[in-house]
């Protein structure tokens, strides 16, 4: 098969592969650039353990075929956080005790971070509903809409003292 | 939150965060599928698209003539085809659609699948039985020429209490009711997996696989390969959730990784498709329960007479186990003068059962939790007045025929009635006739025995290391499973031997760094598990204290003290600072005594064994101490039925657990709220339904869970009992969490409804129309 060039950015610096075509974004980030905060889980876009930002929407990076992201914008997990400090959704999943085996977190983290860069004034409804592409077989999901409802409030916090 | 007694703890009793919490949330921990090596070979299997058949010619050239492919291995090449455990590595033999006939390793994931595909193989389909009743039928096939009418004598018990016959006479009312569950999935979002690779020079076998009991999966790869257990290194990966799952099937896994990596001298790494669990992961038994039930018209129990027959599947090694906790909770949280119950499983040519998070209970529960309602509304009486009278209390006698203490159940139950207002609102649903939606609450109590009890020792080891600086390492037998294991052990580590929390470390489980501990698994970690470890901790901190007291590392100026006044009874250790109990301004901290321990060389490590009471039990009649206590929980679900469609909409679950003594209340919160939707799962929407013993739904987008839409509102509540049995008092939560919410749910469902449904779960065929589609 002949491998295709493909450039795009991940978490901010650019990157270029060369790779089959047939390759998922998901292959990508894990067995060439050894992303492997993000997870497979099911390869058909239910679980959301694959779940990544792409243009500012979550996306499962199993359904997005390596050629779609040319020249686009891709956050994986490794890219939440800034400065060596977590990001407030991750303190606030710790705070909350909201996760156990770990595996699907990655990417409730990213689901939860898409929504919030949105519309920072997400009630719990809507957390509830931006998750709900994400299993978790631990949590039952309280803690969760907790945790990210907490971060919510404190991101509000931290940009109305920025204001 | 928590109910009873506080006593002065320093680092249990407390939320601590998670010991592993930060890596998990950052994507860094390492599962076994995020681990590369160089060179490194991928691995596939080739399942059998049949239930029962031979396999008449396999033929792999196809397959090996593709560039890039290194092994190509079937049932022909294999010396051991059968597992120490039963299930077999690669088998000519079908005995379920899932059994694989070869399996590959080659460079890369698509020339896996390539190589699969260039097999080509020819099967003798074979007649095969699917269910309970076909399997027990005159003349069946057998699934196993060694087990007549396909019964698994090994995993038979029975429960003789008292004269079940002379009860029955006894009784002013008797009922006759049968229920049935299904198979469901654990459904883990991580797949198996594992990487193998092997020192070329020592012949040593390293294998980091997804494995919940990492010294059971060790046994299958010595097994495969024919060499010593020393000669296999287990390294636990971190493991993505298993809820009883990963014990039977990542064995297989690993040990087939293991044996291309032997074949090719290359590193395997070898990871499941969710396809491939859904086919080869062992599924929740389901049960056929028929249960009779005798009272008085006052409501006094006086005879209970059962058969409890599962399904095994295909093979087993997990039956014989799970039915004696079955047989010695098969008349339920009720004190009983007559008891007589068989329970036994079945082989099919379908899916094998394993364990899976209650290990029985929550379908036994599930017919228990209905036919004590059903009793009632014989009677004319109150359901919870019903069981008022019957529950378990403190010096009631267990159908094993043995007293129980500290008994809160009915306190349990009677709070989380109050709290619900479940009298008026099911006094207030139960009158609704109309409407397009109707409400309903149900509830259900229950009891488990903590720990492995009689089925097996609950024996566990510790090593516990002071390092230099101060910092101490621990190693346990049992392993991390996503339940938060390392940290409750870290807390307990730090409380036991007087240091703070943040000094332990506790990585993940090595073969080399511990022995055998036995398999995490009967939420028998923490009760039990732990004491190890508790007895470490206690063991190290007598060790240190001398050791301080050696060095002379206090300074007794201005105390009058001089070292002939102390003993190791004076000083105490605390929050990494030894201290004269006398005297607390005398202190050293406790990083100075281990770096002068290490260049005198002092002991600073101990390792302990735990091995609990020895608790004899009857064969023949299930009498003796089954366990050595139990924990006691009530839920109460409260649910909207749309009377058009049939669709359950759990609205809000209460779930009241007494957990002895909590020792991190958050990682309790968590497992009870975790526990909950898995029951909501289980009560309302997972069914794997096998067609002829092909798993139809093999991936979450026909297999369907709950979403973080689908959960109910959730209040908890902790009870501490007071009961010392447990490691610093506590019990078993993770399976108690689970076990009693689909049968909550059908008492909801019946409230709302007026239908009973006897077939777990209350999807919308059987609550719409009384029966399943097939």
């Amino acid at each position: 098969m002949e491998k295709i060039k493909v450039n795009f950015t991940v978490n901010k610096k650019p990157v270029t592969v060369e790779v089959n075509p047939n390759e998922r974004l998901l292959d990508v980030l894990r067995d060439t650039l050894r992303l492997t905060g993000t997870k497979e889980g099911c390869a058909v876009g239910e679980c959301g353990a694959c779940t990544v930002i792409l243009d500012g929407k979550a996306v499962t990076s199993c359904l997005v075929p390596i050629g779609a992201v040319e020249g686009r914008e891709v956050v994986t997990i490794e890219g939440v956080g800034a400065d060596g400090k977590l990001d407030p959704i991750q303190e606030a999943i710790l705070e909350n005790h909201a996760l156990q085996c770990g595996f699907c977190t990655p990417g409730f983290v990213m689901s939860a971070k898409a929504l919030l860069d949105e519309n920072p004034d997400a009630t719990k409804e809507e957390i509830r509903r931006a998750i709900s592409g994400n299993l978790c077989r631990c949590t039952g999901y309280e803690q969760l809409t907790i945790a990210i409802y907490e971060a919510a409030q404190q991101l509000k916090e931290a940009q109305k003292a920025q204001i | 939150m928590a109910q009873g007694k506080e006593e002065n703890y320093n680092v249990i009793h407390k939320s601590k965060p998670r010991i592993d919490g930060v890596e998990k949330v950052t994507g860094r921990a390492l599962y076994a599928a995020d681990m590369y090596m160089e060179g490194m070979l991928y691995a596939g299997v080739l399942r059998s698209p049949y239930s029962s058949a031979k396999v008449t010619k396999i033929n792999t050239d196809k397959a090996k003539a593709i560039e890039g492919v290194e092994a190509v291995v079937t049932y022909a090449d294999l010396r051991k085809k059968k597992s120490w455990a039963g299930y077999m590595y690669l088998t000519d033999h079908i005995r379920y659609a899932g059994d694989c006939v070869a399996m590959v390793a080659a460079q890369s994931k698509s020339l896996v699948d390539d190589a699969l595909a260039a097999i080509e193989v020819e099967y003798e389909e074979l007649p095969g039985v699917y269910t309970i009743d076909d399997a027990l039928s005159e003349g069946a096939p057998l699934v196993h020429e060694e087990y007549e009418k396909n019964i698994f004598t090994d995993s038979m018990f029975h429960i003789r209490k008292g004269d079940v016959e002379k009860g029955f006479e006894q009784a002013d009312v008797i009922l006759e009711r049968e229920y049935r569950t299904q198979y469901i999935e654990h459904s883990y979002i991580e797949p198996e997996a594992v990487l193998a690779y092997m020192d070329p020079n020592s012949g040593l076998m390293t294998v980091q696989a997804s494995a919940q009991n990492p010294f059971f999966t060790r046994r299958y790869v010595s097994d495969i390969l024919g060499i010593p257990l020393n000669k296999v290194r287990m390294i636990q990966a971190i493991l993505g959730g298993t809820f009883g799952g990963k014990e039977e099937g990542i064995g297989l896994v690993t040990a087939r990784a293991a044996y291309l990596c032997y074949q090719t001298k290359k590193p395997v790494k070898f990871v499941f498709t969710r396809e491939d669990s859904f086919l080869e992961s062992a599924k929740r038994h389901p049960f056929r329960l028929r249960y009779k039930i005798g009272a008085t018209k006052e409501g006094k129990i006086v005879a209970f007479e059962g058969e409890q027959v599962d399904n095994c599947g295909a093979y087993n090694n997990q039956t014989q186990f799970m039915n004696w906790r079955a047989n010695v909770h098969s008349s339920g949280p009720y004190e009983i003068e007559n008891v007589k119950t068989d329970t036994y499983g079945v082989f099919t040519n379908n899916i094998h059962s394993g364990a899976m998070r209650g290990y029985s209970s929550p379908s036994l529960i599930f017919g228990q939790e209905q036919l004590i309602e059903e009793l009632a509304e014989e009677l004319n009486m109150d359901e919870i007045e019903l069981r008022k009278i019957n529950c378990l209390k403190d010096g009631s006698i267990t159908a094993t025929g043995v007293p129980v203490e500290y008994v809160i159940l009915q306190d349990v139950m009677e709070q989380t009635v109050e709290q619900t207002d479940y009298t008026r609102k099911h006094a207030e649903y139960k009158k609704q006739t109309d409407g397009r939606k109707r409400k309903g609450i149900g509830l259900a109590i229950c009891y488990r025995g903590c720990g492995l009890g009689a089925e097996s020792p609950d024996a566990s080891g510790c090593m516990m290391i002071a390092n230099e600086d101060g910092s101490v390492s621990i190693a346990s037998g049992l392993a991390e499973n996503g339940q938060g294991l390392k940290t409750a052990y870290a807390q307990i580590a730090a409380e036991a031997l007087g240091v703070r929390y943040e000094n332990i470390q506790f990585p993940q489980l090595d073969s080399f760094a511990i022995a055998d501990s036995g398999m995490t698994v009967a939420s028998r970690g923490t009760v039990m598990g732990a004491q190890s470890v508790r007895k470490a901790g206690e063991k190290l901190k007598k060790i240190m204290i001398k050791n301080a007291l050696e060095l002379r590392a206090f300074s007794l100026e201005n105390t009058g003290l001089t070292y002939d006044d102390l003993t190791e009874e004076d000083v105490e250790l605390k929050d990494a600072v030894f201290f004269l109990k006398k005297h607390p301004e005398v202190k050293v901290d406790f990083a100075s005594v281990t770096n002068t321990c290490i260049w005198t060389g002092k002991q600073m490590a101990a390792y302990e064994w735990f091995m609990p009471e020895d608790l004899p039990q009857d064969h023949a009649t299930g009498q003796g101490k089954a366990f050595p206590t139990f924990a006691y929980g009530c839920v109460v679900a409260e649910v909207e039925v749309d009377m058009r469609t049939g669709y359950v909409d759990l609205k809000k679950v209460t779930a009241s657990h007494d957990v002895g003594r909590a020792i991190n209340p958050a990682l309790i919160k968590g497992q009870i709220y975790g526990g909950i939707v898995m029951g909501q799962g289980y009560g309302i929407m997972e069914d794997v339904a096998p067609k002829k013993g092909r798993v139809k739904n093999r991936n979450f987008d026909s297999y369907i869970l709950p979403t973080s839409m689908d959960a109910p509102k959730m209040d908890i509540n902790i009870f501490e009992s007071g009961d010392p049995t447990g490691t610093y008092g506590a019990k078993s939560i993770g399976e108690p969490a689970t076990e009693a919410v689909a049968a909550a749910i059908a008492n909801a469902v019946y409230n709302a409804t007026g239908r009973r449904v006897r077939e777990n779960p209350c999807d919308l065929e059987t609550v719409l129309l009384g029966k399943k589609l097939g």
